[in-house]
């Protein structure tokens, strides 16, 4: 029922400086996050895509080394739409993802903290329901734990470069003006003062 | 310069290089990725164990799981999840970007500012969101961030479709004038 002391710590440990991450990052907050989906604050995107590309070169390369395995879920096609309309209505309307409403508690947000206890409810219907759930989940076939370099028979390092190279494009071509970009770090974006003020 | 701790933001590239790192320490240690919604169910699945007599021989939930070697328990994922909120916490206190208002702007312009009306959507949203993970088996954790960095077909398609439903669902509720608003 338990881990071992040192994994949990380790958990822990892990767990301290994503949600430190997120909250510098802003993503903790509904304003953005919202903001991100009516297409106006691309915070959200520009923190994925960069872990993406970060993460995908040293784990890649810690695989190729053997020092770890990747662990892929399977493409359970009925799971993955259902699963991704629902996760994506509940989000717009929530205003954090499950990471994000953690981290959100943790800023003192009291919506947050009603989220967070509906993700209780969610999971706990979740498990009840699991045999009901099943012909959903598998209903459209069980294409297997499948990357994208296996579907196409490439390299992963192309598509690690490939997306690298996207994002760079992406990231000078969609750069805010001269004239209204913020000095790096220590800086209070204008749509933050939204939070406080109708 | 001032101390890094103590701004209210970085910026989203310097976030983003972290995540990555983090992922990477992750994988190196604890053969594991970054998510959140398991242990959700693990506590849940737990909990039923734990109030529902009979629940493991009648669900079969259980069985599956002991199957894969995954049964439910308080393990590595869920003292990530505690963490995250003990990160933000701290992060939050050093730099005093506390944010304990109910309603936030956005919904208050659009659905009023009704503390019950917000808390109970927030509630139900939260639901729907984690059953919706749970059927996909990841987050935006989980498929967003470790399954696209292990370039997973399944968490490519989840998240194209959670941003496009997202986008509509937001779009509906505020419209362009929501999102000029922003």
């Amino acid at each position: 029922m338990f881990d071992s002391p040192d994994k949990l710590l380790l958990g822990l440990a892990t767990g301290v400086v994503f949600g430190f991450l997120l909250q510098k990052g802003r993503v903790a907050k509904f304003p953005v996050i919202v903001g991100q989906f009516l297409l106006r604050d691309w915070t959200v995107v520009k923190i994925m895509g960069t872990a993406v590309v970060v993460g995908a070169v040293g784990v890649f390369a810690l695989v190729a080394a053997g020092h770890a395995g990747l662990h892929v879920k399977p493409l359970l096609l009925g799971g993955v739409l259902s699963g991704g309309v629902l996760f994506g209505v509940g989000l717009a309307v929530l205003g954090y993802c499950p990471g994000t409403t953690v981290a959100a508690c943790g800023e003192g947000r009291r919506d947050a903290v009603a989220g967070l206890l509906g993700m209780f409810a969610g999971a706990f219907g979740f498990v009840a329901a699991w045999p009901a759930l099943q012909p959903v989940i598998n209903g459209l076939g069980d294409a297997g734990k499948v990357t994208l370099p296996d579907l196409t028979g490439t390299s992963p390092w192309l598509w690690v470069g490939g997306l690298a190279a996207l994002g760079g494009v992406a990231a000078l071509t969609f750069r805010r003006p001269a004239g209204r970009q913020s000095p790096i770090g220590d800086t209070t974006p204008p749509h933050e003062a939204e939070a406080g003020t109708p | 310069m001032s101390n890094p701790l103590t701004m209210k933001s970085w910026p989203p590239y310097a976030v983003g290089v972290g995540v990555g790192l983090l992922t990477w320490f992750s994988f190196a240690t604890a053969d594991h990725p970054l998510g959140i919604t398991t242990a959700f169910e693990n506590t849940a699945a737990l909990a039923e164990k734990a109030v529902v007599p009979g629940v493991e021989e009648a669900n079969g939930y259980f069985a599956a799981k002991a199957a894969e070697g995954k049964s439910p328990k308080v393990g590595w994922e869920w003292t990530l999840v505690l963490g995250v909120f003990v990160g933000a916490l701290v992060s939050s206190r050093l730099s005093g970007d506390r944010s304990p208002e109910v309603v936030p702007a956005l919904w208050r312009w659009r659905f009023g500012g009704s503390p019950a009306v917000r808390l109970a959507a927030a509630f139900a949203a939260g639901a729907v969101m984690m059953l919706g993970a749970r059927l996909a088996g990841g987050c935006t954790s989980g498929h967003g961030i470790s399954g696209g960095l292990q370039l997973a077909a399944s968490s490519w398609v989840f998240s194209a479709v959670f941003f496009a439903v997202a986008t509509a669902t937001a779009f509906a509720l505020y419209g362009r004038e929501g999102a000029d608003r922003v």
